[in-house]
């Protein structure tokens, strides 16, 4: 106990992030007698963070949550040093002789991107780091020290839940699809940028003759009266192009034909004119606050509207936008708090359901699965801090052999609700902490150094400041430092195929990736492939070795193409659905079928009420063990 | 429960945790009527865990003044003499909590736990009781019981690196979905004195040892008239032979009751912070579970030791009960 008392006070501790897990967490480690803590979040507070992250009151909203937090634990421990910054931990300042000053950093994050961020930091500047993310009554803790244990990234993480375009756009099957539809494509199609490719209408408009006069189909034409316009989009979208899908005889021989429906059956005249009066002496006219559902008397977001009201809701928010937003469109990207923006997504996807035969639902559940919204309590996040606490003070007596993960369960295993279980060794394929190269393939007189960038070195690989070589030669470089030569250079290069570059890149060829900021470098070997599969490998390009492990990735990679959580970069999502009983975790190899259950029951109960599930990666979570070897491929941490 | 919605700003406030246990079990949290007894710092982690998640109201009850021990792991009483001399346990922590939530009533009774009548505990759904002694559990325990409707009752108690909570639901019923079936389910629980009256011998060799190492505490501080927590490592010696006349008289061998164990829990009797949030988080989920009716509650004891890190859940009854 005076071993742990001395390294406590002495230890210098990082928190990244300041939220549900960072308010417990800094308050526990408070009342621990930690004495110097540095805590990083760029978030203000929300008035949705109330209900869990107890140090903040409904007269903090809109403020840092880093601040807050700080002065919050000052009032019953004002001895302890806390220094907080409301800022990215991407940001520059926070570089590898940043991490180094502390014993261990402890992640309370809520994205993929900054948890992958932090873990190169560590792994670069040597400091042990302590994990942890919930979901509901789920979470889990994990550690990870170099050398010893396996980094956050030794195991694929799962790719965010994709549906193929034509389960979207032609044979819908769950809600979710409608929502999908009615979000990013219907929504983003009327308000968004109109320059965007959109797939709305190119499937269920068999061949490229009609898509053409499509075109117009969604602008509003000159001086057309904006309930003849509400109307027009209507009847085309869930009426002529369902009869178009119809037409089609093959798509629906084994599957239930949908009903096309249109606005004289769903609206009497009466109703379509008294639609648009009600709204008139609406006493706001601030953009977040103009709402569908008040212009027309609807109160409670937890009813599940009939076709007639999701109609009336669909007219009435497709109104409201043109009169009272219209500056915005052209302009708009669907947000979750922008209440008219749910209310249009929530009537338009319900339309399509009840069109489908797919059961309608509330505008809370809408709201929740179109956002992406994390379910949160605040018990779960208070026993996870707690258990981070205890594996960093190992940490910090270097107890090696007492480290462990930790999950909690909804129901227990083995009788247990918290589940310790032995780190696993470092996965020596793992293209982060080991030096493994990874395979590309990819069609190198095609796919030019931009797509290379973006979707390989960014989105696969996480990095932020990429440097790209081909042995000696520099490629491409990314920063604020370089000088007009280099960047009209670089410029030139990103649009050359990869084949055609100052040092031509082609099958064989090994390319060298590495983030100055992260200190972090992996090698690339490069394959030509002539051709891929668009539905399959919408990238043009494949990347595998550590990201494409076998059992994983095959469903994934059959799945590929629209993701519900497409417009949000730092958010990524997986769909649980109840039917089948699946949690989509990503490291299935720990998966055992005992605990495999236990997630199973755990997410049947959790969306009995409900036909789908959303789980933010705060959470990529839950119930792997290691109890068992069978099947289990990974070596423990001996 | 139908009728009453929830307003837009609870609807708001909630919308979170409305996602993982839906509208109508947030509704009957907004009713229901909880008392805890003894503060220390798990049950100021279950506080502020149940007034975060809306209660109807919550009553607190601990007429001990102040001091270093008090604070030392209650995040709910500053440190600043002026603020907390003269003033009460109870009276501290409501000031503070009254702040979290202004959507539920917190406030404080004073009185001790034994002289508190039946109808005193008819006031409430959950009754919490930590740091009172055995008899007094016991009491309490029998007046909930007494009740006709029913009263979930729980104790729970941190020593060293450990801590146990202990459920009452007495007879439960619940209806539990399983994918698309609905299944009513129904748990009959003892009290506390029948389930630490179950005899040693009958149950599983590989209960929890913190089960009984925690039952000869209690038995050793009720035998010397100490209050709970009471005990140092002076007492050690002591400790050991009650727990060699228990071993021996429940006719199970001695190592049911590891002397490190035991060590640990009589050296350290104050409560270590991280296993407070931790109990105190299950506590709250449990409380939330059996208001709600949602979900399988726990029974009907709970057991965390940092040391090995298992939070492991026990059922000590007799197995025809
Ligand atoms: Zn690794």
């Amino acid at each position: 106990m005076d071993l742990q008392l001395s390294v406590v006070k002495g230890a210098k501790v990082l928190m990244v992030g300041a939220g549900g897990i960072g308010c417990e967490l800094l308050k526990t480690l408070a009342l621990s007698g930690f004495q110097d803590i540095h805590i990083i979040d760029m978030d203000t507070i929300e008035v949705s963070n109330l209900n869990r992250q107890f140090l903040f009151r409904q007269s903090h909203v809109g403020q840092s949550k880093s601040k807050v937090a700080r002065d919050a634990v000052l009032k019953f421990r004002p001895h302890v040093s806390i220094k907080s910054y409301h800022a990215n931990v991407k940001d520059p300042e926070f570089n590898v002789e940043f991490f180094k000053q502390f014993n261990v950093v402890l992640n309370g994050l809520d994205n993929l991107d900054a948890r992958r961020h932090v873990n190169r930091l560590c792994l670069a500047a040597n400091v042990p780091l302590v994990e942890s993310g919930t979901t509901g009554f789920l979470g889990q803790v994990t550690v990870h020290v170099k050398g010893r244990t396996e980094c956050y990234e030794c195991q694929p993480k799962p790719a965010p839940k994709t549906y193929p375009v034509c389960t979207i756009t032609s044979t819908p099957s769950k809600f979710v699809h409608c929502i999908v539809w009615a979000k990013d494509l219907l929504f983003a199609k009327l308000f968004g940028d109109k320059n965007q490719e959109n797939d709305l209408n190119i499937r269920s408009s068999d061949g490229a003759s009609s898509s053409e006069n499509v075109v117009d189909v969604f602008e509003r034409r000159e001086g057309e009266d904006i309930d003849d316009y509400g109307r027009r989009i209507f009847d085309h979208v869930f009426g002529y192009n369902i009869e178009l899908a119809l037409s089609n005889e093959e798509t629906w021989k084994n599957r239930n034909k949908p009903k096309p429906i249109y606005s004289k059956d769903v609206l009497s005249d009466e109703l379509a004119q008294q639609n648009g009066n009600v709204v008139q002496d609406s006493a706001t006219d601030d953009g977040l606050s103009v709402s569908a559902m008040s212009s027309l008397g609807m109160k409670n977001p937890q009813d599940i509207w009939s076709l007639s009201e999701n109609s009336r809701i669909f007219f009435e928010s497709l109104r409201l936008f043109f009169m009272k937003r219209g500056k915005e469109i052209g302009n708009l990207s669907f947000d979750k708090d922008d209440q008219l923006a749910v209310e249009f997504v929530t009537a338009a996807a319900n339309i399509r359901a009840a069109s489908f035969g797919i059961p309608l639902h509330s505008l809370f559940e809408a709201k929740g699965i179109a956002g992406n919204i994390v379910h949160a309590v605040a018990t779960t996040n208070a026993i996870i801090a707690g258990l981070i606490v205890i594996e960093a003070i190992k940490v910090l007596k270097n107890d090696i052999k007492s480290y462990r993960m930790t999950y909690c369960l909804e129901h227990p295993t083995r009788k247990m609700l918290l589940m310790p279980v032995e780190p696993f060794e470092p996965n020596e394929s793992c293209y982060v902490c080991s030096e493994t190269p990874l395979l590309l393939e990819i069609n190198t007189h095609r796919s030019k150094l931009k797509d290379f960038v973006e979707r390989i070195v960014k989105a696969k690989l996480g990095m932020n400041l990429p440097i790209i070589m081909q042995g000696s030669n520099l490629l491409f470089e990314a920063g604020d430092d370089l000088d007009e030569d280099m960047i009209a250079n670089y410029e030139a290069n990103l649009e050359k195929v990869l084949a055609e570059l100052p040092s031509p890149v082609t099958s064989g060829t090994m390319l060298t990736v590495e983030d100055l900021l992260q200190e972090f470098t992996c090698n690339i070997n490069i394959k030509h492939r002539e051709e891929f599969d668009e539905e399959k490998e919408p990238d043009g390009m494949l990347l595998s070795g550590w990201t494409q492990p076998v059992s994983a990735s095959e469903k994934e990679k059959e799945d590929k193409s629209i993701n519900n959580g497409a417009n949000s970069s730092d958010v990524t999502v997986e769909a649980v659905e109840d039917e089948t009983g699946v949690v989509a975790v990503g490291v299935k190899k720990r998966r055992i079928s005992e605990t495999s259950e236990v997630a199973a029951n755990a997410a049947a109960d959790e969306t009995n009420h409900k036909q789908y599930q959303v789980i933010d990666d705060e959470d990529d979570l839950v119930v792997l063990d290691g109890n068992s070897d069978a099947g289990n491929k990974r070596k423990r941490m001996q | 429960m139908d009728g009453e919605e929830l307003t837009e700003q609870e609807t708001a406030l909630y919308d979170r945790q409305i996602r993982v246990w839906g509208a109508d079990a947030q509704r009957r949290l907004s009713k229901a009527h909880v008392l805890v007894y003894g503060i220390k710092g798990t049950i100021a982690e279950f506080c502020k865990n149940i007034v975060l998640a809306g209660v109807g109201s919550l009553t607190l009850v601990d007429d001990r003044v102040a001091n270093e021990e008090a604070l030392s792991s209650n995040f709910l009483i500053p440190p600043d003499e002026n603020v907390y001399r003269g003033k009460t346990l109870a009276e501290l922590c409501c000031d503070s909590l009254i702040d979290f939530n202004p959507m539920v009533r917190v406030s404080v009774v004073k009185g001790d736990l034994s002289d508190f009548g039946i109808d005193f505990f008819n006031k409430f759904d959950v009754v919490v009781i930590s740091c009172c002694s055995l008899a007094a559990k016991k009491l309490a325990n029998d007046k909930c019981r007494k009740l006709s409707k029913r009263v979930s009752f729980y104790t729970v108690d941190c020593r060293d690196s450990c801590g146990e909570i202990f459920v009452d639901l007495k007879d439960y019923r619940y209806s539990k979905k399983k994918l698309e079936e609905t299944n009513e389910c129904q748990l009959q629980y003892p009290c506390f004195e029948d389930a630490v009256s179950v005899p040693w011998k009958a149950l599983p060799r590989k209960t929890s040892k913190l089960y009984f190492a925690m039952r000869v505490i209690e038995k050793f501080e009720e035998a010397e008239g100490r209050s709970p927590g009471e005990v140092s490592v002076a007492d050690l010696p002591g400790v050991l032979k009650l727990k060699e006349e228990l071993c021996s008289a429940q006719s199970v061998n001695e190592s049911h009751v590891p002397d490190s164990l035991l060590e640990r829990l009589v050296t350290n009797t104050t409560e270590f912070p991280p296993v407070c949030a931790i109990i105190g988080g299950i506590l709250g989920q449990e409380v939330i579970k059996a208001i709600s009716g949602k979900g399988d509650p726990l029974k009907n004891f709970f057991f965390f030791d940092a040391m090995d890190g298992k939070g492991v859940m026990e059922d000590i009854s007799e197995p025809n009960a």
